[in-house]
């Protein structure tokens, strides 16, 4: 029974692997970017919802509702301003202006808020939870958190694969000179696509702030497991980064039954051997 | 004709020199004028909440820095929570700065580096806030030898396993303790089988579940939770960062664990992240380096610890930190230093001041001759005492509850156990 519950604990901490990662692998799939800022971006959210939780009363769920747009407009801009400008043939420019962007938005929250930890209040949500068999309690938060990153992959499958900005995003993604003799803006095409990245963003950075505590420089430690559940899961396939979370969580959970020391040594080690036998990853729709 | 060129080549020789020289003797004699003292400490990341008091202490102290016996600029440098950042600062400090004595605080990824350079280069440090043995040892010190220009106050693993200890007595709870101690340099220290918790533990009969060490920013505290249920667990300890405690403390609830203790180090030092925990944080203990019901009073301004926590609130609007008494005192303790030096460009003469310390400051009284708050050579220990943060009409507080070492600090109620 414990082994089981290690195991269900652990998919349902998946689920947040997968919130973390499924923005990152959008946006890998349509412009070959890997955002080093990621999770500097997930934690400014965080900073955005606790603002506006404070400022409105809102419980943090339901702060989605202003979160999501706002987060988007950021985006939206911040690829027509900035990185729509870096990206070419040379891959090597929008890592590096990623990586300016992790260190600016770090000290950027650190003036504005200090270094105070921060969480959003959930209240009862966070702690309550149902026994599913004796020794196995659920809790609803991490519950609600994995239902949640199914969702938002079968929402972002379901716009790749039967919309018109799916296609757009697909057809740029595929050969973005020939899409543009087809009418198709890629600068357009990629700021509508960062613009969707942080309304996943916006969902991760607050299940991140109501699940623990959050403060400027946490975004970078946080991310490393969005990158090994793309990996692991495949480049560019959604449902791939779901199970490639999953099977971090899995992974680290069973490490840390053995031993808390091998706990995320367990998923790296996961992370290595999919990286040696399968480098292109378990599911992978596109090469490289 | 060779004869006045030689001359003259020497001549044009000996003023260059001199002008080359001059730059480095007029920086001396403004060396001479103004007493240089340089302060490293965490302003951004991780550990930055260590770090935070320290500028609002050096503003809050310009009267008193201008009634010096002679004038005094402090340069402050930001380590940016980073070992290395913080020697390369220092060695910057000694280098281009030229100042001729060194502050530091704030846990020993900035105060080990920090002294290593000062001591390296010959330049006076005085240092606090962070446990005696990881300066001292964690330097490789030699308890016969010492070191010879660094200087440190702060308590040690045996004051916190002494508190720890007493509030788990008097709570009456099993003496079943579930450990959670992280893989970082406290951690290992805290549950070392030699030196840390494990020993004493066993002494004072209580059996310490401990799963090993767990890899700090965590997301999965399951597989302890369930041991620490198995083994009917009634206390729980460690010392893990705020992060961490928040995710651990939010499964036990979502997994039905509910201890009757809780005492965390390090985590809930500071009240941004109890408060983070809502109604959840009330009840849980901790050790309590300094608060403003300390009986201390500060030897630069006379503000007892309360006048200096209402200071601070009034002035930042952020409620009092335990780090904050440590930045004050680190100022006291340099400023007394540089009244009692009578040759101050003498890094001698500035030792042997420190080496005759006899201070009564805000955390306490500071002396390094050797009486017992001196277990080493160049280390002064400061009080601890133990406390529990409660839910009072103005939000949690973190309330003393158990000063089994220090009876003068006076307890301002009584532990209670959580739910």
């Amino acid at each position: 029974m414990v082994w089981f519950n290690i195991i269900i604990q652990g998919i349902l901490v998946g689920g947040l692997y997968a919130l973390f990662a499924a923005g990152l692998s959008l946006i890998f799939g349509v412009m070959r970017l890997v955002n080093i800022a990621h999770g500097d971006m997930i934690v400014a959210v965080a900073y955005l919802a606790f603002v506006i939780v404070k400022a409105t009363g809102l419980h943090p769920l339901a702060s989605l509702i202003l979160v999501i747009p706002i987060a988007m407009v950021l985006g939206y801009a911040l690829q027509r301003g900035i990185l729509n400008r870096t990206l070419g043939k040379d891959i090597l420019p929008p890592l590096l202006v990623t990586f300016g962007l992790s260190v600016i938005i770090q000290n950027g929250l650190l003036q504005i808020f200090t270094a105070d930890n921060r969480k959003l209040q959930a209240g009862a949500l966070e702690t309550s939870s149902f026994p599913l068999l004796p020794g196995v309690d659920i809790g609803y938060l991490p519950l609600l958190q994995f239902i949640v990153a199914i969702g938002v992959i079968a929402g972002l499958q379901y716009l790749f694969y039967k919309t018109a900005l799916g296609r757009a995003f697909r057809a740029t993604s595929d050969d973005a000179e020939t899409a543009l003799l087809m009418g198709l803006d890629k600068r357009r095409v990629y700021a509508w696509a960062m613009a969707l990245c942080f309304a996943v963003i916006a969902i991760a950075g607050i299940f991140l702030g109501v699940r623990t505590n959050f403060d400027p420089a946490i975004g970078p430690g946080r991310l490393i497991f969005g990158f090994e559940a793309v990996i692991i899961g495949g480049l560019g396939n959604l449902w791939g980064t779901l199970i490639g979370g999953v099977i971090l969580g899995v992974a680290q959970g069973i490490g840390a039954q053995i031993n808390p020391g091998a706990q995320e040594l367990a998923g790296h080690l996961v992370f290595l051997m999919v990286l040696a036998f399968r480098p292109t990853g378990l599911f992978p729709r596109m090469q490289g | 004709m060779s004869k006045i060129i030689q001359l003259n080549r020497r001549g044009i020789l000996k003023a260059s020199a001199g002008l080359i020289a001059a730059p480095a003797i007029l920086r001396r004699a403004y060396a001479a004028d103004v007493f240089k003292i340089g302060k490293v400490g965490p302003v951004t990341g991780p550990i930055a909440g260590f770090g935070e008091a320290t500028s609002w202490v050096v503003d809050g102290l310009k009267d008193v820095i201008g009634k010096l016996p002679v004038p005094v600029e402090i340069i402050q440098k930001d380590s940016q929570s980073n070992p290395n950042r913080a020697a390369e600062v220092a060695t910057e400090l000694i280098e281009k700065d030229k100042v001729q004595m060194l502050l530091t605080k704030g846990t020993p990824d900035t105060v080990n580096p920090v002294s290593d350079q000062a001591e390296l280069n010959g330049i006076p440090c005085i240092s606090d806030d962070a446990p005696w043995q990881t300066f001292f040892f964690g330097r490789g010190g030699d308890p016969s030898k010492g070191f010879k220009y660094t200087y440190h106050a702060f308590w040690g693993l045996e004051d916190v396993i002494a508190n720890f200890l007493d509030i788990w007595d008097k709570s009456g709870a099993a003496k079943i303790v579930g450990g959670l101690f992280a893989n970082d340099a406290d951690g290992n220290a805290w549950g070392d089988k030699e030196h840390g918790f494990p020993g004493p533990l066993a002494a004072a009969g209580y059996k310490l579940v401990d799963p090993g060490r767990y890899q700090p920013l965590t997301n999965d505290f399951s597989s302890q939770i369930a041991a620490f249920k198995e083994a009917g667990v009634e206390i729980v300890t460690g010392v893990m960062i705020p992060p961490d405690f928040a995710t651990f403390w939010a499964q036990c609830a979502q997994q039905g664990f509910k201890p009757k203790v809780v005492t965390i180090g390090k985590a809930l030092l500071f009240p941004s992240s109890v408060e983070s925990l809502g109604d959840r944080g009330d009840g849980l203990t901790s050790e309590i380096w300094w608060s403003p019901s300390h009986p201390y009073k500060s030897s630069l301004t006379g503000q007892s610890a309360k006048d200096l926590c209402d200071a601070y609130t009034a002035g930042t609007g952020k409620p009092w930190t335990q780090p904050l008494g440590f930045a004050h005192a680190l100022f006291e303790i340099a400023f007394d230093v540089i009244k009692r030096t009578k040759d101050l460009k003498d890094p001698e003469a500035i030792l042997a001041s420190i080496g005759d310390t006899q201070l009564d400051t805000i955390i306490g009284p500071i002396s390094w001759k050797g009486g017992p708050n001196n277990p080493v050579k160049n280390v002064c220990k400061t009080p601890l005492v133990g406390g529990q943060w409660t839910k009072t009409a103005k939000g949690l507080e973190l309330i003393i509850t158990n000063n089994p070492q220090h009876p003068e600090i006076p307890v301002g109620g009584k532990l209670r156990t959580i739910g």
